[in-house]
Parts: structure tokens; sequence; C-alpha cells
């Protein structure tokens, strides 16, 4: 018997929460004043969020999950039991805009598995957002994961109707793609991210006619790695996401810590997905796009290129840097404020104007809401200074959670 | 009161005045004045965030802000029958600060193609593809329902990944209050009470022995392919 449309609903959105990333900002602004259903803010909203404490921002669902590859790590993969579905082009479409008018939603994240070739697969993904923005006229948030080998005219052709276009790397070394997806290549995938980039790249040229620019993936690509899957260590992970950033200039790397999948294939670990370790890599990840640190200084200290599970990275690089604290409040430079453990970019800002009129203390940092407890330690204020604390061996003690029993599946 | 004709105050104040009016704490007015006032002569004030006036602003400021974000994630529209081309939406929500008007546009520019009516406590909002109107008479709660919404509870519950439980975080983001005028709400406690269990099945359910048919004959059609592309380069050599 055919699955209606909601079993199949519930298929194809099973099948896509695996990709961590739900986000809907930085794409261009637009609205709908002048026809059309839809806009964009610049900020993402999320609309709900799942027990899991992840947004939900768009409907995140495959087109199919058939698939003819076998990528170990994968739920659709062709070698699993799950139960398959589809959904026709026409169908997708009718879920974006139902969902979007009654505000679950500020629009699409359409992924598929593979079927008869990637070309194929590909074109019938771009037919979803030609018909969405052309057809119905939906200035709403469009993700588009690409196939991997599909041809450069059908990826270029998506990035017209595309906020974001995006291709998981999946496996942080050439080594994991081999033994856990050996019908994908690695090489093929960094052209199609080196490609897109030079695409992205000329779009951003003013045309001479218009003076504007090309509307061509306003928000950018991004990718996504499994972490736990492999042996890879963290300064490996983090040293790919660096070379990614720069050579591609991703928006985003995304880091979605391995889950165990029903059904899963023999050849992977079966654990609880490493959350804390994610967390911690974002947060590596986010020092080194923000706070103007190198992965290089992150993961320094650390000898099995592990981060600290126990400590914030920015914590953990303070504890081994102790030299160079305290930090005075009234005086450093931007860059060694945004060092201090505690202190966010905004903070880093608003002391900078603040200090321009007064000389700052606790209470100021205080009123700055940020927690004196943790940059204490580390800066030196009006009628404060920590010069003692810095050098207490138990510093460490002070920051760190109490041991817990190491919790199993 | 009587203030001077030559009095001149910063853009950033009235951003500032603009959002603080629309909080519900009754001392808004006081605050904002006093500082408008203390501008006159602090004409930097504003760029000390460590006031402790500029400070309570600030704090004001960015409730209204979570507010006007939070109203424009979580209201959910119901399709209600109307004749024209025309479809209508209506919705209800439970705002903690004055924002019915300063979320408004924000409708507008998304939804304009079709009507709606947001209805609050604390005032109404209304578009019909002409005028915007909004008033602050409290509405009644209407009695709703959409059958799309239980296709939103199915996206709901799927997309949740029980081995990542985090409930907590959920709550900081989606406060209990918003539940009871979200639909996917009530599918909530059963996804917390369930997870644990899922997850032991799943990792029970170890890989099953036998691969689904369609894998096995992918398998024997790469095979052919390749044995074929054997068959042929020895053939040409031959
Ligand atoms: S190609 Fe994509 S959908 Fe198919 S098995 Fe690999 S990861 Fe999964």
């Amino acid at each position: 018997m055919k699955k209606t449309l909601k079993q199949r609903l519930a298929i194809l959105s099973d099948a896509a929460k695996y990709d961590a990333s739900c986000a809907s900002s930085g794409t261009s602004k637009r609205d709908s004043l002048k026809g059309g259903l839809g806009s964009t803010e610049g900020s993402g909203i999320c609309h709900a969020y799942a027990p899991d404490g992840r947004c939900i921002s768009l409907l995140k669902i495959l087109m199919t999950n058939f698939c003819i590859y076998d990528c170990a790590y994968c739920i659709n993969r062709s070698s699993s039991n799950v139960e398959r579905a589809r959904f026709t082009p026409e169908e997708v479409v009718w879920l974006t805009l139902e969902f979007y008018r009654r505000n679950y939603i500020e629009g699409l994240f359409l992924s598929s598995g593979i079927i008869r070739n990637s070309d194929y697969t590909m074109e019938q993904m771009v037919r979803i957002t030609r018909d969405l923005r052309v057809k119905h006229g939906f200035n709403g948030y469009i993700h588009l994961k690409t196939i991997p080998e599909a041809s450069t005219k059908l990826i270029e052709e998506a990035g017209l109707f595309a906020d974001r276009l995006s291709i998981n790397i999946e496996l942080p070394t050439d080594a994991g793609f081999e033994k856990f997806a050996p019908q994908k290549h690695p090489k093929n995938i960094r052209r199609s991210m080196g490609e897109l980039k030079n695409a992205i790249d000329d779009a951003s040229e003013l045309t001479l006619q218009t003076r504007r620019k090309k509307h061509f993936v306003p928000a950018g690509q991004s990718t996504q790695m499994i972490i736990g899957a492999d042996t890879a260590s963290d300064a490996t992970i983090l040293g790919t996401s660096a070379g990614l950033y720069d050579r591609y200039r991703l928006r985003r790397v995304y880091y979605s810590a391995f889950s165990p999948i029903p059904d899963s294939s023999k050849s992977l670990p079966l654990i609880k997905p490493p959350l804390m370790r994610e967390h911690r890599l974002y947060q590596a990840d986010w020092l080194y796009r923000f706070y103007g640190f190198e992965i290089g200084e992150i993961t320094a200290g650390r000898v099995d290129g592990m981060l600290d599970l126990q400590l914030d990275p920015k914590l953990s690089w303070a504890l081994e840097n102790r030299a160079r604290f305290p930090v005075d409040v009234n005086k450093a430079e931007r860059e060694m404020l945004l060092r201090v453990p505690g202190f966010g970019t905004k903070t880093v800002d608003a002391i900078l104007v603040a200090r321009a009129h007064k000389r700052l203390g606790l209470d100021d940092l205080g009123r700055l809401r940020v927690s004196l407890k943790k940059v204490k330690p580390f800066v030196t204020a009006a009628s404060w200074s920590p010069a003692r604390l810095i050098d207490r061996v138990d510093l460490r003690g002070m920051f760190a959670p109490p041991p817990q029993q190491m919790e199993l599946l | 009161m009587h203030i001077s004709r030559s009095l001149t105050v910063p853009q950033a104040f009235l951003d500032l005045a603009q959002a603080m009016i629309c909080h519900s704490d009754p001392a808004r007015f006081a605050l904002a004045y006093r500082i408008l006032w203390r501008l006159q002569g602090e004409r930097h004030l504003l760029d000390i965030p460590t006031d402790p006036d500029v400070a309570r602003a600030r704090k004001m400021e960015k409730s209204v802000r979570r507010d006007y974000h939070k109203m424009t994630a979580f209201v959910r529209f119901k399709e209600v029958p109307q004749d024209g081309p025309r479809r209508a939406f209506v919705a209800w929500f439970e705002p903690d600060h004055h924002i019915v008007a300063r979320t408004a546009p924000f409708f507008q520019r998304r939804f304009t193609d079709m009507d709606w009516v947001i209805a609050t406590p604390m005032g109404r909002s209304a578009w019909d593809g002409e005028a915007l109107r909004c008033d602050d008479a409290p509405a009644d709660k209407p009695d709703l329902s959409d059958d799309t919404d239980e296709l939103w509870r199915t996206y709901f519950v799927n997309i949740f990944n029980p081995a990542r439980l985090k409930v907590k975080m959920m709550q900081t983001e989606m406060p209990k209050k918003y539940w009871k005028n979200l639909p996917e709400a009530e599918m909530i406690p059963g996804l917390i009470n369930g997870a644990e269990q899922r997850v032991r099945e799943m990792a029970d359910r170890l890989a099953s022995d036998t691969a689904p048919r369609f894998n096995t004959r992918l398998h024997a059609k790469t095979q052919a392919k390749t044995h074929a592309k054997i068959h042929e380069s020895v053939q040409s050599r031959s």
C-alpha cells in the first residue's frame, strides 16, 4: 500500500535529523511587499526547539532516503533496512509553503539520497527550488545540500535559487573516506567547494549594466563533519576546518556528534553521541573565527590532540598561558581583551566604549553581565588586582566541574 | 512639566525609548524621562553601558527585543475559511510586553499575500492586503483548529534525536509559558519520556545480517559492470 503523506514525512524527516545545520541567517534581506510570500530578515528565527535542545528553523527533509551509495555512518545507506520513502517535487513544494504560511518555519533545507545517479537527483532538487521561487514567488530561506559528483551546471543553477548550498565532507581525513564512504571521493568534494567559491566570487562583482550584485547563494556555503565515528583527533578535525575556512571561505563548518542510528553498520562504534566533545569543537571553532586564535594555539597544550572536556578551550588556553595575565581592562588592546575567559565579543566592545569615559571597576563589569567569578583571576581593574590568584596551583580546580562517573550506554 | 524648546536627543535615545515604552514595567516612563533629563547635561550618557540607569534601560530594551523575537517565532497561524482569492489566517499569542504594534510590520512584510489577524490579551494586529491595523484592546482567545498542525507535529516528533536529549536547553529557548499556544508542544512530554527506551532499543538491535533487496541488486549490477569492463578490456587486447 502506498504510504500517506504523513507517513512519508515521518520517514523523510527522521532521515534528515543527522544534519546539524538548521541555520537561516546571514542571507540577503527580502520581503514580499511587492508580491509573493515570505521574507528574510538577516538573522534567522528558531520557530521551535526539539527536546534535544536544537533549533528548528527550517523544514529539514530528504527528497528521498533511497540511496545507491553505502556510506557506513549513514542511516540511508543502501545496505540499511530502514523504511524507504520518496516525495514528489510537488509535495515538497506544498509542504514548504503550507508550513511557512502557518509560521512554523523560515524555509526549506532539502537534501536527498542519491537515486539513479547524481545528476538525476540534483535535477529534481533544483526543480523544487525553481518552482518555489519562480512559480510560487517564495521569498523565504532555502538551503540545498548538493549531491556529490553532480555537474557544475546544475550546481550553478541551484545557486540562483538557494540561499545556501552545502556539501558535507562528513569525514575529517581521506583515510576515513576510504574506510567509511568508499564510493565518495574527497578530491571531488573539495573540487566542488572550490568551484562554488569561485562562482560566488564572480557573482559578488557588480555587473556593469545593473550595478547590482547577482543573486547567487547569498548565505554562502557550509559543510558538516561527523565527530567520533573515526579516530581523528580534535587537532586533526580543527585543522581540516581551518583549511576549509581559508581555502573555500565556508561560512560554517558544523560538527555532528556521531549518534547511534537504527540498524547501524557493524564497522561503527556503538556509543552515546560525544555531545560535550562536539560542544568543545564548536567553541574552538568560534575562537578561531571570531577571537583571533590560531588552531595551533588552541590545541598546543594538549598532548593527545584532544580538547579538554572539562574546561572550555579559552579557559584552558588561559590556564596554560598564565604569564599573559592579568589583563588590564582599562588599558589592554582589543586582541588581548578577547582572550580573557568570560569576555565575549560584545562585552569587549562595550568595555572599549565605556572605558573612554571612566575607569572601570569590577562593579562596572558586573553591570555588563560578566561572570565576575570567572574573570576575576584574569583581569586588573580599578581597585582590583588578582596578583596572587593567578599563581594559585588549584586555579584549575576553581573552574573544573566535580568529577562525574562516566556514563555508558 | 516644562521642557525647553531647544531639547535635543541623540537618535540612540529615540531607539532605546521606543523599545522601553513597550515594556510592561510601570517604572519605564520615569526611567526614560530621567535618562532624557540626564542626557541634557551628560551628552555621552548612553555610551556608558555601565551606568546604573543605562544598564537598567538596556535590560528593559533587551527584554522587549526578546519578546519581539519570540513572538515572530512562536505565533502560529491557523487557516480560516474565506470567500475570494486571498486566504485567511488567525493566530492567538500571549506576549509579555506591549509589542503587538511593534511586530505587526514584520508579519506584513512576510505574509503579504494573505489576510491575517493576530489576537492577544494586549491588542490585535490585522492585515488585509491594503491596510495594517493595530489596537490595544484586549482580545478574547479564539477557538481555532487547523489540520496542517498534525503534519507539523509529525515533523517535530521525527526531527527530534532521542540520543541527544537536552531538555534544559530546549526550555531556556522555548519556556513553558509558550507551550499552551504551540501545537507541537503537546508532544514534548512523550518524547522526553520515551527517549531513553528508544536509544536502548537502537543499541539492542544490532545491524541486521541481511541487506535489503535493492542493495543486493545494486551490488550485482556494479559487479556485472566491472565484469563487463574487464571483459571488454580483455577482448580489445586480444
Ligand atoms: S550518499 Fe549521502 S545519503 Fe547516500 S549513503 Fe552516503 S551519506 Fe547517506
